[in-house]
């Protein structure tokens, strides 16, 4: 079906405060699971940080960073930390939004509330930024009583890492807006999450990449998280903040807007 | 006549297929305005017009002062709002729903808890505070809905077929409730496909056809506009012959549907007594109802969408 007269769908957001008790459905039914939830949040960056920092590290040893020796447990913790708010963020906006959005018919309910679309998609961006957050600080706690790194510049982490969220779903919620059915996601993970995984510095330095794909690499978000964090935990400040920052921040605020448009399309409106 | 909400001139197109054509109607406060058609007439593109959610290529919706689609959210604000398909939320208790709901209309929780008891007695599911969407019944969960709707205390009611799907015990009950609602004074727009929901709840009905209005008017009234008083509907081993038959003419008008003749008349006394000749054959002796009215306004045929 084609609409002969809707608005513009990519006039400017309206964003309002009205966007605050969409935000708390979603603390409140969190609220009900958080346990189980945070169970599967955190257990496995875990595993991955415990089989392959002590386990890889032992055979790898130090690593060098800028010059300096790192051991590689803790060159993997500053990176795989932004990775699990990067996969958190993403899980959150596209599994649990489609189905509030499409399979329970929970935003349709919203809209005959006064509402506008436009917040309750701030809100869904915002609830998996949080949910991100939640998911790297219980992590980051773990890391802390593992002493493996007691920086205290890592309290900076922590806001950088709720940006890393805010990336991350405002362009999840893109794809969400696409999609049909929960098998579209699958697309989203296997090729552009994991590729970024591999390519972003978490688990090797990118000058190990051949020039070809460092190109790809250096427009990857998630390498300029990590360029943010990881020198935060190894108690040094980042380089070149203004410039990561602002990749970061472009790559929200042109999601966010196609996220917008594209789910106001999705709604006729 | 202060009208609450009114629409004129309406129209919207999908495509090359025109939804809903120039259709105008108002509702006054306290009424209980029914729409009823067949599947695609419209009614659904209408209610959705009139929330904000479809934006209409011609035509104006004015409610409580207000205009639609400008002032979406604060005519919002004063409607409630129960679609066909429930969107209740499966994570939250019956309270709970209500609570999440209310804040959705910026009131304060406080204000809300006040509240649910109240309603949660109003849709009789008091003893269901604490059970799930998932563990209710589908009269429950269409009652929890009316009392979802009815959390901001609305002047009106955008009901879209409120009992489809329901038992006639569920319904009644329903009914009961609106009937309630009327009385203090609420106003309700209802679409249904029951004529005796649309009979017994309504004040007025438009009956709407391909986008169109075809009819309007009081139940009653629209009956005695339209059809002749009484109807006997003759079925049996050799009914539609009938059709043809001299008896005929002892009735104003001859329909046949399927393997039953339906005679309309003014007075049924003759052809009665003319069809005692015919023992086999069973007849049903009934006064001219909505149904017939609706079936006469828009034709016995299925349509090829529904």
């Amino acid at each position: 079906m084609q609409n002969t007269s809707t608005q513009n769908p990519w006039r400017a957001p309206r964003l309002t405060l009205r966007f605050w008790p969409v935000f708390l459905r979603n603390l409140l039914v969190w609220r009900k699971l958080a346990i189980p939830s945070l169970v599967g949040n955190i257990a496995e960056p875990l595993m991955w940080l415990v089989a392959f920092g002590y386990g890889m590290g032992a055979l790898v040893g130090q690593i060098t960073v800028d010059g300096q020796p790192v051991p590689y447990i803790l060159f993997l913790a500053s990176g795989s930390i932004c990775m699990s708010a990067m996969q958190a963020a993403s899980f959150e906006a596209l599994y649990s939004a489609f189905s509030r959005m499409h399979v329970q018919k929970t935003w349709d309910g919203i809209l005959n509330a006064p509402v506008g679309l436009d917040d309750i998609v701030l809100a869904e961006m915002l609830w998996a930024a949080f949910k991100a957050l939640f998911t790297v600080t219980a992590i980051l706690g773990v890391m802390l009583v593992l002493q493996i790194s007691q920086s205290p510049k890592l309290l900076l982490a922590w806001p950088i890492l709720l940006g890393v969220g805010i990336t991350f779903s405002s362009m999840a919620l893109v794809f969400n807006a696409m999609a049909k059915g929960y098998d579209f996601f699958t697309y989203y993970f296997t090729l552009f999450l994991t590729p970024t995984m591999f390519l972003s510095g978490v688990f090797f330095p990118l000058e190990q990449l051949p020039p070809a794909v460092r190109l790809i690499a250096d427009w990857l978000p998630l390498s300029h998280a990590v360029a943010l964090v990881r020198p935060l935990f190894m108690d040094q400040w980042p380089v070149n903040v203004i410039g990561h920052g602002s990749v970061l921040l472009a790559y929200a605020v042109v999601s966010f807007w196609v996220a917008l448009g594209l789910t106001r399309k999705r709604f006729g409106q | 006549m202060d009208s609450l909400f009114e629409v004129a001139h309406l129209s919207k197109r999908f495509g090359d297929n025109t939804v809903v054509d120039d259709l105008s109607f108002s509702i006054a406060p306290g009424e209980c305005l029914g729409v009823i058609g067949p599947n695609g007439a419209g009614k659904t593109t209408t209610i959705r017009m009139c929330l904000g959610l479809t934006t209409p290529d011609s035509g104006t919706i004015t409610a409580l002062g207000l205009q639609m689609p400008r002032d979406a959210l604060a005519i919002k604000a004063q409607l409630g709002v129960v679609t066909q398909l429930d969107t209740l939320d499966p994570d939250f208790n019956c309270a709970e729903n209500l609570l999440v709901y209310g804040r959705y209309f910026g009131m304060k929780d406080a204000a809300i808890q006040e509240r649910i008891p109240a309603l949660l007695e109003f849709a009789s599911l008091t003893s269901k505070a604490k059970a799930k969407p998932g563990e209710l019944s589908g009269g429950m969960k269409r009652r929890l809905s009316l009392a979802r709707a009815l959390v901001n205390d609305p002047r009106l009611l955008l009901l879209d077929e409120p009992t489809t799907g329901l038992d006639p015990q569920a319904r009644h009950l329903m009914w009961e409730r609106l009937q309630l609602l009327l009385q203090q004074g609420k106003s309700i727009l209802l679409t249904t496909h029951f004529m005796d929901e649309a009979e017994r709840l309504c004040s007025r009905l438009l009956v709407l056809d391909h986008g169109k209005k075809i009819a309007e008017g009081a139940p009653r009234d629209l009956i005695a506009q339209y059809l002749e008083p009484d109807v006997v509907e003759v079925f049996g081993v050799g009914a539609l012959a009938l059709a043809k038959s001299p008896l005929a003419a002892l009735a104003a008008r001859v329909e046949v549907s399927g393997e039953t003749v339906f005679f309309y008349t003014h007075t049924a006394t003759d052809l009665l007594n003319a069809l005692g000749q015919y023992p086999a054959l069973r007849t049903l002796h009934r006064p001219a109802n909505l149904e017939d009215l609706f079936l006469k306004l828009t034709g016995r045929q299925i349509r090829e969408d529904a």
